[in-house]
């Protein structure tokens, strides 16, 4: 079939702006994004460039935003971007700048990555002499815990579509942050405490704000938001309880537990305590909700079935997955 | 631009190359140069497992029998000795550097049974080995802060008085041409599965660093021994795993029988996958093929088996062939897959070449003979991957950094220069069709005299057209039209080695399979094939096989 695809295009480095070009092209019917852009090279200007390596959906080499959504060009099918855009439209991935038409840096997002420290550490007494007459030993069900995050190509999809990597240029970013799980989670790793604590401030963890853009462009199901809530969940097992987003869950969950339900005018209170210095800013906000009649009152009964929703919070507590060993593997 | 100057150039960032990196003593500088970021290598498309003997039921020798069995007896076996001895050792290295392989009951790392192996003893992480070891490996390196320059593309070895002083490469990003010194200079830049049309390999298997070699001199062996998988798609050559075999799927004509049975009636589709693919060849040659493929049935599976055994198959078959294997068979081929032929290597790593040394499926040491087994590669990666870092290690003792003269990088800005400033030609992306076409034909699961005569004519004849293609970028920046011109430069001079090699050798053994020769020569063809650079074309040699203590056999299963 014969089809049009429109490539943003520019080279930074010699002073071409970016523009959008057309071109047209035959393809067969099955033809991905990427044997597209080969069609477009090959035949109608050698100079548009890409980065493409396997074209089986495994290197990580061709993410670009194609009709605006970030993902990989060799396992996207052009018919069916034609089918629900009616055109296909190809930029660079965003939040990188651009080294020439599709290909970005990928060393801001390398740096990022390798700021978890992405790799299994532990003591030097541990580190095998050759010949290494044995492995570790280690359930299935602990390779599971980190099948999702091991299964991430660096595709840096998850980055382009980060909402919060946009505004914030220290936030590390999901394909960074799942990395940091992936280690965490090993039984073999011994350095998940450092990691826990590095992460537990700006730039980390808690900068994520759940918007799931990540989950949807990741191409390989690696489900880096998932990784990051566990994430979450460790530092507060292990005690990384002072921090804005950890002391907002464990106190919702003390207010849940005391009153069977969200006491929402009781959360500023709970976590800045009883210090009108601190509450003062949020008095404003207080202020225009008190008027739209939308301040909810602070002092509440606990509702009527409230113990049962303790036991129910008691028996989610009591479910923590086995497999899940922090730094505590068989090393000898 | 100054000279870079490193004590050790590793050219190539995929398994081979970060294994060797890996074995330095702390205080040598050494540097990796990839033409694609280290985890984009090929080595993370492996999908099936890694072999070793790890269990107390296995051997080492056993593996070296069934190694030295499916090399056709052309491997080396005191190479081979060596590696299946030292297999588990660096199986379990990888898995205490943190690579995540599937577990069985006992908590040990899980293996699975492999064509041509008398015991399971493929290690695997899923079904994304190869990407599993990559990545563990790329961790290995970050944490050792080795220094890779990434996006350089290897354009020659610096060459004085008949020893290796450094290579010259290309800069991508900003497109200078650069001089790197060192004292010893490793290659470890995979194979050249794209010298032919239909492969399964990805489009950055182009060979180059054989080809650079060969033309500084380094000696290629056994060129003409190229693997053929049985099942790779028809639309891009993405292989579809000999596991959906394993699982029960059969191999159908366009007259819907199951052909195998006249070829292998025993193991049918389970047959070696020299033996499986020629029967497919032989089926679409012979006017029974559906549109140039037979097909893979998984049907009689069923969609419950299918989603639990094969789901990433159905994935592959469903984006890259638009076919649902729960509902329609899959049109599969036989695809270029392996290299067994490569750099002359020894089981050190090095080469013929003073200071210049070779691991991985670039070098030929040779483990694999005529014939790889499935998950022997990866272990070769590891394997020498260490061994050679190792011995360059040592080797580097009391050996002064060279000072090379600038006129090589004068030379190559030169060349490069010349092909971007040419106005108009054929565009190297047809003439690689061309090649490629060929090359599946007439050098591809069946030979004979005439057909490689013919490919002799056309190759010479791509390869001076090809010295005069048209690159249409005349950027300097992230020029990629320009490096495709040369790694069409480097396809087409493998292509005409691999043919020479597969002229000469008037026999049929593992992959090299010849109509008007059908059976295996040992009296004569029990050697190694050495080729060497010429104007004429590759000039021939050969080298002894190293026997230990396998006496050759017919090779049946
Ligand atoms: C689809 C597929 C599945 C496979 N499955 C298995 C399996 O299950 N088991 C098994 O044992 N084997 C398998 N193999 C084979 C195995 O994966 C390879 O033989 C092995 O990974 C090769 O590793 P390598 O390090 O030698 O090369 P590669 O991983 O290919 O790395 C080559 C490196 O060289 C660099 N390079 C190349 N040219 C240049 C240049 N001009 N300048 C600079 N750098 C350059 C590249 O950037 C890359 O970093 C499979 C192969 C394929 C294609
Ligand atoms: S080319 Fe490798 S992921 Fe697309």
């Amino acid at each position: 079939m014969r089809i049009e695809i429109e490539i943003e295009r520019s080279c930074p480095g010699e002073g071409q702006a970016a523009r959008f070009q057309s071109f047209h092209v035959e393809v067969p019917r099955h033809a991905t994004v990427l044997d597209t852009l080969m069609a477009v090279k090959n035949q109608e200007d050698g100079s548009v460039t890409f980065r493409r390596s396997c074209r089986s959906a495994i290197c990580g080499s061709c993410a670009m935003r194609i009709n605006g959504r970030s993902g990989l060009a060799c396992d996207t099918q052009v018919e069916g971007e034609l089918r629900r855009h009616g055109k296909l439209r190809i930029q660079p991935l965003a939040h990188m700048p651009v080294v020439r038409d599709l290909a970005v840096e990928i060393d801001p997002f390398w740096a990022r990555v390798r700021a978890v420290q992405p790799w299994v550490e532990r003591p030097r007494e541990a580190e095998p002499s050759w010949p290494v007459e044995q492995e570790t030993r280690m359930p299935q069900s602990a390779a599971e815990e980190m099948d999702d995050t091991s299964k991430c190509i660096m595709c840096m999809s998850c980055f382009s579509a980060c909402e919060v990597a946009e505004v914030d240029t220290r936030f590390l970013g999901p394909a960074a942050l799942a990395k940091a799980y992936r280690f965490v989670a090993d039984p073999r790793d011994t350095n998940t405490q450092n990691r826990l604590a590095t992460l537990n401030g700006g730039g980390g963890y808690w900068d994520c704000t759940r918007c799931n853009q990540c989950v949807e462009a990741c191409p390989k199901d690696v489900k880096p938001m998932e990784a990051i809530v566990h994430l979450r969940r460790e530092a507060i097992r292990a005690g990384f309880t002072g921090t804005i987003g950890s002391r907002h869950i464990t106190d919702f969950l003390s207010i849940v537990r005391q009153e069977g339900r969200l006491n929402e005018g009781r959360m500023p209170m709970q976590m800045k305590g009883f210090n009108p210095f601190k509450l003062l800013p949020v008095l404003p906000l207080a202020w225009r909700m008190w008027r739209k009649g939308k301040l909810p009152l602070p002092w509440h009964w606990p509702i009527p079935g409230v113990s049962q929703v303790r036991r129910i919070m008691d028996r989610k507590g009591g479910a923590r997955r086995k497999s899940f060993v922090v730094g505590k593997g068989d090393l000898k | 631009m100054s000279m870079l100057s490193h004590d050790v150039i590793i050219v190539g960032a995929g398994l081979a190359g970060m294994r060797a990196a890996l074995e330095f003593a702390p205080g040598v500088d050494v540097a990796m140069i990839s033409k694609v970021h280290p985890v984009r290598s090929h080595s993370g498309a492996a999908q099936g497992g890694v072999n070793a003997a790890l269990h107390e039921d296995d051997s080492w020798e056993n593996h070296a029998y069934d190694t030295v069995k499916g090399s056709d007896y052309l491997g080396d076996q005191d190479a081979i000795e060596i590696m299946c001895r030292e297999a588990p050792s660096d199986i379990r290295q990888m898995e205490h550097w943190g690579v995540i392989f599937s577990r069985n009951d006992e908590e040990r790392i899980a293996q699975r049974p492999f064509g041509g192996a008398g015991y399971p003893r493929t290690c695997y992480a899923a079904d994304r080995t190869g990407h599993a070891l990559l990545h563990a490996m790329y961790e290995r390196v970050m944490r050792r802060g080795v220094k890779v320059y990434e996006e350089w593309f290897l354009l020659s070895l610096i060459m004085e008085d008949g020893e290796c002083r450094g290579i010259v490469a290309l800069d991508i990003p900003t497109g200078q041409v650069v001089s790197m010194r060192a004292r010893a200079v490793v290659m470890a830049t995979g194979g050249y599965g794209r010298v032919y049309r239909t492969s399964s390999n990805g489009l950055v298997n182009t060979g180059d660093g054989m080809a650079v070699c060969y033309e500084a001199g380094a000696p290629l062996m056994d060129m003409e021994f190229v693997q053929f998988h049985p099942t790779t798609l028809k639309s891009n050559g993405v292989l579809i795993t000999e596991g959906s075999r394993g699982e029960g799927g059969t191999l159908i004509n366009a007259l819907g029988e199951r052909f195998m049975k006249t070829y292998a009636p025993n193991a049918m589709e389970l047959a070696s996958r020299d033996v499986v693919s020629r029967a497919e060849q032989t089926e679409i040659l012979e006017g029974r093929g559906v549109d140039g493929c037979v097909l893979l049935d998984l049907r009689h599976l069923g969609r419950e088996k299918i989603l639990e055994r094969l789901p990433q198959i159905r994935e592959l078959a469903i984006k890259f062939a638009g076919t649902d294997p729960i509902e329609v068979p899959i049109p599969v081929r036989p695809g270029a897959h392996y290299s067994m032929g490569g750099i002359k290597a020894d089981f050190n790593g090095a080469t013929p070449l003073p200071g210049l040394f070779a691991a991985g499926e670039c070098s030929c040491v040779s483990v694999h003979g005529a014939n790889r087994l499935g998950g022997n590669s990866l272990l070769e990666t590891l394997v020498f991957g260490r061994r050679t870092g190792a011995f360059v290690n040592d080797y580097l003792v009391g050996r002064p950094m060279p000072s090379p003269a600038d006129t090589h990088r004068v030379e190559q800005e030169k060349r490069l220069a010349e092909m971007v400033a040419r106005p108009a030609g054929e565009r190297g992306w047809a003439l690689r069709e061309e090649l490629g076409t060929m090359m599946n034909r007439n050098v591809g699961v069946f030979r004979d005299r005439a057909g490689l005569e013919a490919a002799v004519t056309v190759a010479a004849n791509v390869a001076e057209r090809a010295r005069r293609q048209w690159v249409m970028d005349k950027g300097k920046i992230f020029n990629t039209d320009l490096t495709e011109a040369l790694e069409l430069q480097h396809v087409t001079e493998l292509a005409r080695v691999i043919i020479a090699g597969a002229l000469a050798r008037e026999e049929s053994r593992g992959a090299h399979f010849r109509k008007d020769f059908t059976t295996r020569d040992d009296a004569k063809w029990m050697r190694h094939t050495l080729a060497h650079p010429d104007p004429d074309g590759p000039k021939l040699s050969h080298a002894p096989v190293a026997f230990t203590r396998f006496e050759p056999k017919e090779r049946t299963y």
